[in-house]
């Protein structure tokens, strides 16, 4: 028995051994992105240029965590987030390189960071959800304000505690001040506003009629409707430059501990790509951050109606947790 | 030689019993290094407030209510499934195991797809009801999926009764009820603690089916420091203060088993029970079974399949044998490993009474309550600083689900062991054995049993794991659970679905083959 437990353990012991062996020309990216949008696009990269990509997919919010945790240390060269805050923290932590001039200049400059420590490749837009069937849709809201409105009382869905909303709370006290987004919050809240754990949530929540309008990201609903033409919930953005329709970003940054920021720097201009690009805005149904023909040009109108926001605002979370934990929102 | 034998026999033990217990110090040093730093006034903030409070009597609500449910599902479930002549009993069995197979928010998301007005229900048959959330919504999610622990540790605790203490009891008159009240329910003490202790530390720890039926429980506090904030200081306070809820309710359970003893005392070996027909109540119970079965096992499975099937080329599954290899090779080592160790820890518990000794067995259960982001962080700046080698392999990942979970195969260990006598290893010492033959030879034949079912708790977790699997596991290693979470998210529930599967049926055929030979009894 004792020997059966022995050989067991050098058994695991040498498995991981091998699962270890270092390799070159290998880029190593953990991706908060899921593997289904991310995968297709590192096999494009590798055909292209022969540079292996080996990806480790997680939690956007998770994997940063662990990245601040492993520090110079890390074995990744590219952290590729959901959202804006987790590069704004590695950002603040000193954790990204600066981007090239040459890298930088591909997107316009809202979509790179002050700091040029990161930049976006797709932007994920907030829009209103509503129920096909429950919604005053010939008079939908045409401001996000709209919503405090005793009319909606009880019928908004939105979603406090995701990362997404916080963002759009962020741009809010850029846009209107902290007292305006304060006054704004504590209404939405006393109307009975109805919390949902994400945005795909507050979607399904209104298809099961707990809600009839909601404040979401854009993309959910065109992957339900994608797999249910027949799904019962529709959206529309609110009127142009409405805070509502701001746009958050997934991005992308290259890990200041990396020894091979040339490989890093060229991934991420492939991101930038056309095929990238066009395969962000037809498959993953985000909007691209660089111009398209014209077969992509709804989403390219839908980014005109967003309000300018600074990248860097967005990233920076702390003003609007602290406003959320005194509402008691968090 | 007695003596030369006895000190290396207990010096192993005793060793492996340490070794465990630090590796479940390690991360709790680091979540102490990391609160040291934190800025007193901050901490009254963030830690200390009336939220917190709110969510922590939330969180001990809904632990009530989920150990009341989980309770009256198990405990009829045990007892026909051990004392009564009901048929088929292996497959009523697994399928009271399967639940444990699905991952929390799975389970959620498929009740919740089930009810509201774009419901299956209303869809299909026009059966419009509210769609579950809140309190019940959660209190019915975790308890669908936990009772399978409690089930396991009473029918362990149930199938180990000696039959005469009862027959004696009804030979002096008592009733039925007076028998199960009076000397059946006593008895099952250890595994009625073992069970609520893995129940209870589960509701503190879940965060996946809570917060997708919108009810707030502690977790959510500690999500948030960590998720958006991105902050690891006031995140570890958070984190402590689950631990020590967890070390008051771990004081408890020991004053409550102490002086416990539940081996026959008297000569002779325990007969087995004699099943007693179900007569008239057998429609009862066969619809009873086969209600909470479809619940908790059919729905969600169908619903699954559902998603599955309006995928266009559902042939298609992107790396699904590497998935599965990955998984496999996470969670069979654990299985095992945390089994294997698991045993001198609850030996040196229940036999030693030197209480240096027994505190390591305390250890574990802290371990079980470590929430897994917290974990990994300790993992990740201990490997890093001290052994950097070990970062980013299987091994540290094997590591981390033993001693995270072995607190699941603790429970029927320990209760195997309270039930078996220390005089057969005495008798057997007297008659020249060596502690470590009386040991081997003697009583873990008689925890054979207890140490499936524990293997068989471990790899059910570590199959459905995150996200110790992808912060931990080498880079480009992705576990079944890591894609069905990752298409999950996404909202893509159609790709998920034959991940998800996958997890279920391996899990079942698994614990078919872990069982087999068990059931050949029953």
């Amino acid at each position: 028995m004792k020997n059966l437990i022995k050989s067991f353990l050098l058994a695991i012991f040498a498995f991981s051994q091998c699962t270890q062996a270092p390799q070159d020309a290998t880029l190593t990216i953990y991706s908060g992105r899921s593997k289904a949008l991310v995968e297709p696009l590192v096999q494009k990269f590798t055909e292209q240029t022969g540079i292996k990509v080996e990806v480790k997919y997680g939690g956007t919010t998770q994997l940063a965590i662990a990245l601040l945790e492993e520090g110079a240390q890390t074995p990744a060269d590219i952290f590729w987030a959901q959202d804006a805050g987790a590069l704004g923290a590695l950002g603040n932590a000193g954790l990204l390189n600066t981007l090239s001039d040459e890298l930088s200049g591909l997107v316009g400059s809202e979509f790179v960071n002050p700091g040029k420590t990161w930049l976006a490749t797709s932007g994920r837009g907030r829009v209103l959800a509503y129920s096909k069937v429950r919604a005053d849709t010939l008079n939908l809201p045409t401001s996000v304000f709209d919503l405090t409105d005793p009319k909606y009382k009880g019928k908004v869905a939105w979603a406090p505690t995701n990362g997404s909303f916080q963002a759009f709370v962020s741009a809010m006290i850029e846009i209107h001040g902290i007292d305006s987004t304060k006054t704004w919050l504590s209404a939405m809240r006393d109307n009975g506003a109805v919390a949902y754990a994400n945005n795909n949530a507050i979607i399904e929540g209104i298809a099961a009629g707990e809600a009839d309008y909601g404040i979401t990201n854009h993309y959910y609903l065109l992957r339900s409707l994608s797999a249910d033409p027949n799904f019962p919930v529709a959206q529309t953005f609110f009127s142009i430059n409405d805070v509502g329709n701001m746009l958050n970003v997934a991005g992308v940054g290259i890990l200041s501990s990396t020894k091979k920021n040339d490989l890093a720097e060229q991934f991420v201009s492939f991101l930038l790509s056309l095929d990238a690009q066009k395969y962000i805005a037809t498959d993953v149904f985000e909007y691209p951050v660089i111009a398209l023909d014209s077969a992509s040009a709804p989403i390219q109108n839908a980014r005109s109606l967003a309000p300018k926001v600074d990248l860097e605002r967005i990233s920076d979370l702390e003003a609007t947790i602290e406003l959320l934990r005194e509402l008691g929102l968090l | 030689m007695q003596v030369q034998n006895w000190s290396t026999f207990r010096f192993t033990f005793t060793f492996l019993s340490a070794a465990v217990a630090t590796v479940v110090v390690v991360p709790i040093v680091y979540l102490v290094l990391k609160a040291t730093q934190a800025q007193p006034d901050k901490i009254l903030d963030l830690v200390w407030n009336a939220r917190n409070v709110y969510l922590f009597l939330n969180t001990v609500f809904l632990a009530g209510g989920v150990l009341f449910l989980t309770t009256l599902i198990a405990f009829p479930l045990a007892w026909v499934i051990t004392r009564t002549d009901l048929r088929f009993k292996a497959a009523f069995t697994l399928m009271s195991v399967l639940p444990l197979a699905i991952p929390g928010y799975m389970l959620a998301y498929t009740l919740m797809g089930l009810t509201g007005a774009n419901g299956s229900l209303a869809l299909s048959l026009g059966l419009e009801i509210p769609r579950l959330g809140g309190y019940w919504g959660a209190l019915l999610a975790i308890s669908l999926y936990t009772f399978p622990y409690m089930f396991l540790n009473l029918k362990s605790g149930l199938a180990g009764l000696d039959p005469s203490l009862e027959e004696a009891a009804q030979t002096f008159g008592y009733s039925k009820l007076q028998v199960i009240s009076k000397i059946v329910i006593p008895q099952l003490k250890p595994s009625f603690w073992a069970g609520t202790l893995i129940i209870g530390l589960y509701v503190l720890g879940d965060f996946g089916a809570v917060s997708l039926m919108r009810f707030e429980t502690f977790s959510y506090a500690l999500f948030l420091q960590y998720s958006a904030s991105y902050d690891r200081i006031y995140a570890a306070w958070l984190a402590l203060l689950m631990l020590s809820v967890t070390g008051v309710i771990l004081v408890a359970e020991y004053k409550l088993l102490k002086g416990v003893r539940l081996h026959r005392t008297s000569v002779g070996a325990a007969r087995s029970f004699k099943p007693e027909p179900l007569g008239k109540s057998a429609p009862f119970v066969y619809s009873g079974l086969v209600i909470l079965h479809f619940i908790s096992v059919i729905v969600p499975v169908s619903t699954i399949l559902f998603w599955w099937l309006r995928l266009k080329d559902m042939g298609v599954v992107l790396g699904w044998s590497q998935a599965l290899i990955a998984s496999l090779s996470a969670s069979i080592p654990s299985a095992l490993l945390a089994s294997f160790l698991a045993v001198p820890v609850a030996y040196m518990m229940v036999r030693k009474s030197n209480r240096f000794v027994r505190v390591f067995e305390r250890f574990v259960w802290l371990g079980y309550s470590i929430p897994p982001l917290a974990l990994s962080l300790a993992f990740i700046f201990f490997t890093l600083s001290a052994a950097p080698w070990l970062y980013h392999t299987l091994a540290l990942l094997i590591i981390a689900y033993s001693v995270h979970f072995m607190a699941e195969a603790l429970g029927p260990i320990r209760t195997a062991l309270y039930q078996s006598s220390p005089r057969l290893e005495e008798a057997a010492r007297s008659l020249g054995a060596s502690h470590w033959r009386s040991f081997f030879s003697i009583t873990m034949p008689l925890l054979r049993n207890s140490m499936v079912a524990g293997a068989a708790f471990v790899f059910l977790s570590s199959m459905k794991e995150l996200p110790m699997a992808y912060i931990l596991a080498p880079i480009g290693f992705e576990t079944l659970s890591v894609n069905v979470w990752s298409y999950t998210n996404e909202a893509m529930f159609a790709h998920a679905a034959p991940y998800a599967l996958t997890i279920l049926s391996v899990s079942g055929v698994f614990v078919s083959v872990l069982f087999s030979k068990e059931w050949r009894s029953l």
